[in-house]
């Protein structure tokens, strides 16, 4: 009994945190973005500093009409938002965010393997939406995800590999616990590319020609309203979280920090990656297609495969 | 790839039909999980829209990833997760919509091979359930032990006591991207241009 009720209360918080998490980085998300283009932003939501935006940008979703295109395949553009956003929901449920066994939410054996298998999952949920929207801006954004999910995954796993490789392990937490601080420079191009490549999977700018509003209006997601497309929303911003407490767990050290180890430094570590995230957005533009599938195999590939051989050669050199 | 969920099924059927009246929980899952896998496959294979024809077959293969993960199999599950929903069930939806994906009925996709496709099918699932039995037919998995798929069990295993058909193969992916990439540069070539769209327009 008392084994159901500790289970029960981790899915709980990690549900908790999956619903919370992505709000504040969307606030933040519209706060960051106003400033830097010197904006205010949403002000009066909620009364001080617009904070409730986002709460009531909610109850908008929830209100309008769920609408589904005469032509569409009605099953699967309805049950396309789901698989885009519950597999957010899982990786995160084998995130660490402290040391110990208290603060994941469950160890997973093969937990990097776990992580990465499932979030490439989630562009199944773009795909059907494209594919089921019987629209032809939303297919041409979904045979560009799929196209950027084909290229951006390999670099994404051999930089993973690559951790794996320096750690001697594929579980998160064995990864964390064996960081050191020079691991830092050691495996920087593999922290980039990993970030890099993350980004893409996630489609944010400067990666979004899947969704470029100028071209395919909202790719795969231009037929969706309601509720529906505030899932898809969602899944974007999960993703942000999952991709920035990744990162840190893999390349930055996770609990690691320069007094006093704990949870709050995985926290503050992916709260800046999340502000990159956001930076990133605003001040570079678009990438075309094609520049972007050539980043991807001709910069981003060699450039782990080049971080794989040094981490080995390292390895070898200090064992 | 529907020839491995009957032969999953299968090993299902041999573990409970082992001699134990009363099956365990894992051992319950195991053969109903099989069942929606085999449902899934059959559906895969008969359905007659293209993408809906794909979508099953995440079904399917994500009921293996839940078989292995049964079995304790975890390393394997994932990446069964890894390889087969999350790139090649999108490569061949990429193929589909590059192509010819319609919503609903395709009367065009049945071919006139569908009996012998139904034999080679069959064929291969009775080796492999043969192959399976024969090779398996007295181990048995304690679910309540260590884990026997771990990952650090499976890289020693392939590591230690595989490494010759692990590297074999590995040689033989490296001789298929290499055709692979021969055979996409061979009209570049030919046409002695470099511009991509003028050779997509002569093959026209």
């Amino acid at each position: 009994m008392n084994d159901v009720l500790d289970v029960a209360l981790r899915l709980i918080v990690v549900f908790a945190v999956f619903l919370v998490l992505p709000l504040v980085v969307g606030q933040t998300e519209h706060k960051v973005m106003a400033h830097m283009q010197g904006r205010l932003g949403p002000m009066y939501a909620g009364g001080f500093h617009g904070w409730a935006q986002l709460v009531a940008d909610g109850v908008k979703f929830a209100q309008k009409e769920d609408i589904v295109p005469a032509g569409a395949d009605r099953r699967i553009f309805q049950l396309a938002p789901a698989v885009a956003l519950l597999p957010y929901l899982l990786v995160l449920v084998a995130v660490p965010i402290g040391p110990g066994e208290g603060a994941v939410g469950q160890v997973i054996d093969a937990g990097l393997f776990f992580v990465l298998a499932v979030m490439g999952v989630g562009v199944l949920g773009s795909l059907m939406a494209g594919w089921a929207s019987a629209n032809k801006f939303s297919l041409l954004g979904g045979l560009r995800t799929a196209a950027q999910l084909l290229a951006y995954e390999l670099p994404m796993l051999l930089a993973a590999a690559s951790v794996a490789m320096a750690a001697g392990t594929v579980s998160l937490p064995g990864i964390v616990d064996a960081f050191q601080w020079w691991w830092l420079p050691w495996q920087i191009t593999g922290a980039l590319v990993f970030f890099t490549a993350g980004l893409a999977e996630l489609q944010r700018p400067p990666f979004d020609m899947p969704v470029a509003d100028s071209e395919i209006i909202f790719g795969a997601y231009t037929e969706y309203t309601g509720l529906r497309f505030a899932l898809f929303l969602l899944a974007e911003y999960a993703g942000i979280v999952v991709l920035c407490a990744l990162t840190t767990v893999l390349f930055l050290g996770g609990w690691h920090g320069p007094i006093a180890e704990g949870w709050i430094w995985t926290l503050l570590k992916t709260a800046v990656l999340a502000f990159v995230v956001i930076w990133l957005r605003v001040s570079y533009p678009r990438l075309r297609e094609d520049q972007l599938q050539k980043l991807a195999w001709t910069m981003l590939i060699p450039l782990a495969l080049a971080q794989i051989a040094l981490t080995g050669i390292v390895k070898v050199a200090i064992s | 790839m529907t020839d491995l969920i009957p032969a999953a099924t299968t090993l299902a059927a041999a573990a409970t039909g082992h001699g134990f009246l009363s099956p365990t929980g894992v051992e319950i899952a195991f053969v109903l999980v099989g069942l929606a896998t085999l449902g899934a496959a059959f559906v895969t294979v008969t359905t007659k829209q293209l993408v809906h024809a794909a979508l099953w077959l995440v079904v399917a293969l994500g009921g293996i990833a839940v078989e292995y993960l049964l079995l304790t199999a975890e390393f394997i599950a994932w990446v069964q997760v890894l390889i087969y929903l999350g790139s090649v069930v999108v490569l061949l939806l990429f193929g589909l919509m590059l192509t010819k994906a319609p919503i609903g009925r395709s009367p065009d996709a049945d071919s006139n091979n569908r009996w012998v496709a139904l034999g080679v099918a069959l064929v291969a699932a009775a080796s492999l359930v043969w192959v399976v039995v024969d090779a398996f037919r007295t181990t048995w998995i304690d679910l309540d032990g260590p884990a026997q798929g771990s990952t650090k069990v499976s890289g020693e295993i392939l590591f230690q006591h595989w490494v010759l058909p692990f590297e074999a193969l590995s040689v033989l992916l490296l001789a298929a991207l290499i055709g692979a990439i021969v055979l996409s540069r061979k009209d570049t070539a030919a046409g002695g241009t470099d511009d991509d769209t003028n050779t997509k327009g002569q093959q026209r």
